[in-house]
């Protein structure tokens, strides 16, 4: 959600770094700038100008004129800015009596009752939880058969439904049956309304006064306007919250709202809702954002993900294989069936620092993930021997498993380049040639001496590492033409991914020992 | 002020009473103090900033209320009248209604993002056109969220029309087909056809209301006659990627702006009208059945700028 807002970012600050010296002038331009990316991203007004203001006092503070890297400087005093303005990461807590209640208030349409199953999916799986669900919408029609039918989706049991009972009755009926139950929370979720009216607030300070929740969560639509600090302040005045849901936050909104409401509430964001699927609901990690919205990319993200999602015997297998040049197309096809359990090519592309406008134009030319589908059903449609020693293929072969994957013989040929780049690529690594932009990537993630239990990666390091992937790429190898992306089958080895599978290796925990504090 | 209208005005004026509070307060504020000069008219854009009119076209308002005024007295009144004015330019060009055409039946297509109230909005569009006598059908093609059908056949029985419903999960697309066949058959005035939320960067979702287009299409090659984008009033600056992204795949032919009985300014509105011009149809300004109201420019721009 953040990609729009962190591609105009991105180019401020890239215009600053460029230069050696700044006048105060260049710094003044440089954020009036900011104000208007951060006002064209729906950041509150007043939020804006304080945010400026802050960044201002502190660029003169530290006296970026007369400092080094003077543009550096300017970017990470923008990035530790809008992480002081994101807040701290706060999770969901759960630290009370059981049955726990939990509310949830909103507007109408703002995503309540699918938060709600969220929530309820998330607790029961992860935290392996009893959970209990009730809807107190007695006003939208089949409101109460929504979250019912959502319940029986997620396999998460919802509070049986009696006409005509008012919301606070239901508030108490669900913690009795809470009770009763054996239930360890009971999610309580509440009738939204058009509009910020005094007869929804009273309602809903009706059913807090009735429920007494541990957690009142504010649930908010990413793409809300200025009205976002209205909608969170009156709320919070009105029912008091103790954190926000965002929800939307898979759709192209600049994610302004985050930085509003956080910072006219002073509540955190608890969860981001990032799809329509049932688990769709991420933690919210603010340096994390803030990196990713300075097109820092999101490094620790993809090496969890990376962690939570590959086989972490056949990364090993196939570290070890590349370190020995033997990189195969069976080897390919289980990184690319890797790279779609990490969320595809457009999930991992947002992660990577500096890829933000790569993602963009993916978009534009709808290189989605069927690319990675159709380039594993390429490899399917081969024999293993074939698999083994693709110099065998000749054009009669070539033909015959287009015609098995349902490809041209052209898209069989970009699929074998890419892997010979990949291979070679990957080859040179091995061999202990530390040069190149890869390098830098491969040390931090790991791969390269598994550097001595290094920490995480600190934003300057971001910020190197950021320098040396802009524009395109172009020095990658994988991308075909350096250009700027067009020839597609590149970019699967393109975009850092060889790099991947070593993540998986047992040494990863001892690699990052911040991943595990961070929940 | 129309004097034949006085709930409509009534409800657009309250709905929009903060907005109208908060520009207006600001205006007297700076007016009160001192003479017209940049640093007034630069807290007037500001206001229209928070009014989610967008920098751009806040920039441009502002700048037009200040041309040849600067270091002149000028009453809160005036200004407020300059300002109602000036974002009327904007908007009067937009302003048109839904006509039904001569095509029967007329397929009205809703399309939007989750949750700005599309399958509402269908349920008031459809007391809207049997109040003015059509046969009216509802296709509920949004057949992914979790009782969107049930609450669409609510609104049918609330408004006597028949609703064409399928399996939650089925094939949007062939629902809509076999709803505009069967309304032939019936001889319906108008089939309203309901769709899925979908944020316009989802490539996956959208191709699928392509398709929904293309086989209503088969059936009535001039259908859908009419495409609705439901806006929400809360979106702030996001507004624009959605009628651009709606536009070039469903071809959007005008605009249905809700919930403007919130806080929200709804000021978006003015922004897009200045960089799409496209009709601005209808306003949803409460939760009845009947609060769905035509959209009126000279109202509207009143509201914004503070004008009782």
């Amino acid at each position: 959600m953040f990609e729009s807002l962190s591609d105009k970012l991105g180019g401020i600050l890239d215009r600053l770094t460029r230069r050696g010296a700044l006048s105060a002038a260049d710094v003044d331009t440089a954020l009036r700038e900011v104000r208007r990316a951060l006002l064209e991203a729906d950041v509150a007004l007043d939020v804006t100008t304080a945010f400026v203001a802050k960044v201002r006092e502190r660029a003169v503070g530290v006296d970026v004129i007369k400092s080094v890297t003077p543009g550096q400087m300017v970017v990470k005093i923008v990035h530790d800015t809008l992480v002081d303005t994101l807040g701290e990461g706060i999770g969901i807590d759960l630290n009370a009596p059981t049955p726990v209640p939990i509310m949830m208030v909103g507007l109408q349409g703002s995503g309540k009752t699918t938060t709600t199953a969220k929530l309820g999916k998330r607790l029961t799986e992860r935290n392996t939880l009893k959970v209990l669900m009730a809807s107190l919408d007695v006003r939208r029609p089949a409101a109460m058969e929504q979250l019912a039918v959502l319940g029986r989706q997620v396999g998460v049991d919802t509070l049986p439904v009696v006409e005509g009972q008012q919301p606070a009755q239901i508030a108490q009926r669900a913690i009795q049956a809470g009770k009763l139950g054996g239930y360890d929370v009971v999610l309580l979720d509440t009738a939204g309304r058009i509009t910020l009216d005094d007869a929804m607030m009273a309602e809903a300070a009706e059913v807090k006064r009735a429920a007494d929740p541990h957690e009142v969560l504010l649930v908010a639509d990413a793409l809300t306007g200025q009205d976002a600090v209205n909608l969170a302040r009156s709320f919070d005045e009105r029912v008091g919250l103790t954190g926000i849901v965002l929800t939307r936050a898979d759709g192209d909104g600049r994610g302004g709202a985050a930085l509003s409401m956080r910072a006219v509430t002073g509540k955190p964001i608890k969860l981001i809702g990032t799809g329509e699927q049932m688990d769709a609901l991420d933690d919210f990690h603010p340096s994390r954002i803030a990196d990713r919205i300075l097109g820092m990319g999101d490094i620790v993200s993809l090496v969890e993900k990376a962690a939570a999602t590959i086989d972490a015997e056949k990364a090993m297998r196939a570290a070890e294989k590349m370190r020995r040049g033997a990189f195969d197309l069976a080897d390919l096809r289980d990184q690319l069936t890797q790279m779609q359990a990490m969320g595809g090519m457009s999930g991992l592309m947002g992660m990577l620092p500096g890829v933000a406008k790569m993602k963009s134009q993916l978009a534009e030319r709808n290189l989605d993930d069927k690319v990675l589908k159709r380039q594993m059903a390429i490899i399917d449609s081969m024999t293993p021997k074939e698999r083994r020693n693709p110099d065998l293929l000749k054009a009669s072969r070539k033909r015959r498993i287009a015609a098995g994957s349902g490809t041209s013989p052209e898209e069989i040929n970009k699929l074998l380049k890419m892997h010979r780049t990949m291979a070679d690529m990957m080859k040179a690594m091995g061999s202990g040639k530390r040069g190149g932009p890869m390098a830098g990537i491969a040390n931090m993630l790991g791969m390269g001496g598994m550097g001595g239990g290094g920490a995480m990666p600190s934003p300057e390091q971001m910020a190197e590492l950021a320098k040396k992937m802009p524009g395109g790429m172009p020095n990658m190898p994988g991308l075909p033409s350096g250009g700027g992306l067009p020839k597609l089958p590149g970019l699967g080895g393109g975009g850092g991914l060889p790099g991947l599978p070593g993540l998986g290796g047992p040494k990863l925990p001892h690699g990052f020992p911040g991943l595990g504090k961070k929940k | 002020m129309s004097e034949n209208k006085p709930s409509w005005w009534q409800r657009l004026s309250s709905g929009l009473k903060r907005t109208s509070a908060s520009i207006g307060g600001a205006i007297a504020d700076l007016v009160t103090k001192r003479k017209l000069d940049a640093g007034m008219i630069e807290e007037l854009e500001e206001a229209l900033i928070r009014a989610d009119l967008g920098i751009d076209v806040a920039g441009r308002i502002a700048a037009a209320v200040g041309h040849g005024r600067y270091d002149k007295q000028i009453a809160p009144e005036e200004v407020k009248a300059i300002l109602a004015a000036e974002v009327e330019k904007v908007l009067a060009p937009v302003a048109q209604p839904l006509t039904i055409g001569a095509a029967r039946p007329f397929v009205v297509l809703v399309v939007g993002v989750n949750g700005s109230g599309k399958t509402t909005t269908i349920g008031k569009l459809s007391a809207k056109f049997r109040g003015e006598g059509h046969a009216v059908m509802i296709a509920a093609g949004d057949t992914f969220r979790a009782a969107a059908i049930e609450q669409l056949k609510i609104w049918g029985q609330r408004t006597g029309a028949p609703v064409v419903a399928s399996e939650p999960g089925a094939d949007a697309a062939s629902l809509a087909f076999e709803a505009l066949t069967k309304a032939r058959e019936q001889g319906i005035g108008v089939l309203l056809v309901d769709t899925a939320g979908r944020l316009q960067n989802k490539t996956a979702l959208m191709g699928e209301l392509e398709k929904i287009v293309r086989v209503i299409k088969k059936v009535d090659v001039t259908a859908p006659h009419a495409v609705l984008l439901v806006l929400d009033a809360t979106v702030g600056q996001n507004a624009l990627g959605q009628v651009d992204a709606f536009l070039k795949t469903a071809g959007v032919t005008g605009l249905a702006m809700t919930k403007l009985d919130g806080t929200a300014r709804g000021g978006i509105l003015v922004a897009i009208a200045a960089k799409y011009q496209l009709p601005v149809h209808f306003i949803g300004v409460g939760e009845g059945v009947d609060d769905l109201a035509p959209f009126e420019a000279r109202d509207f721009a009143r509201a914004i700028a503070g004008l009782e």
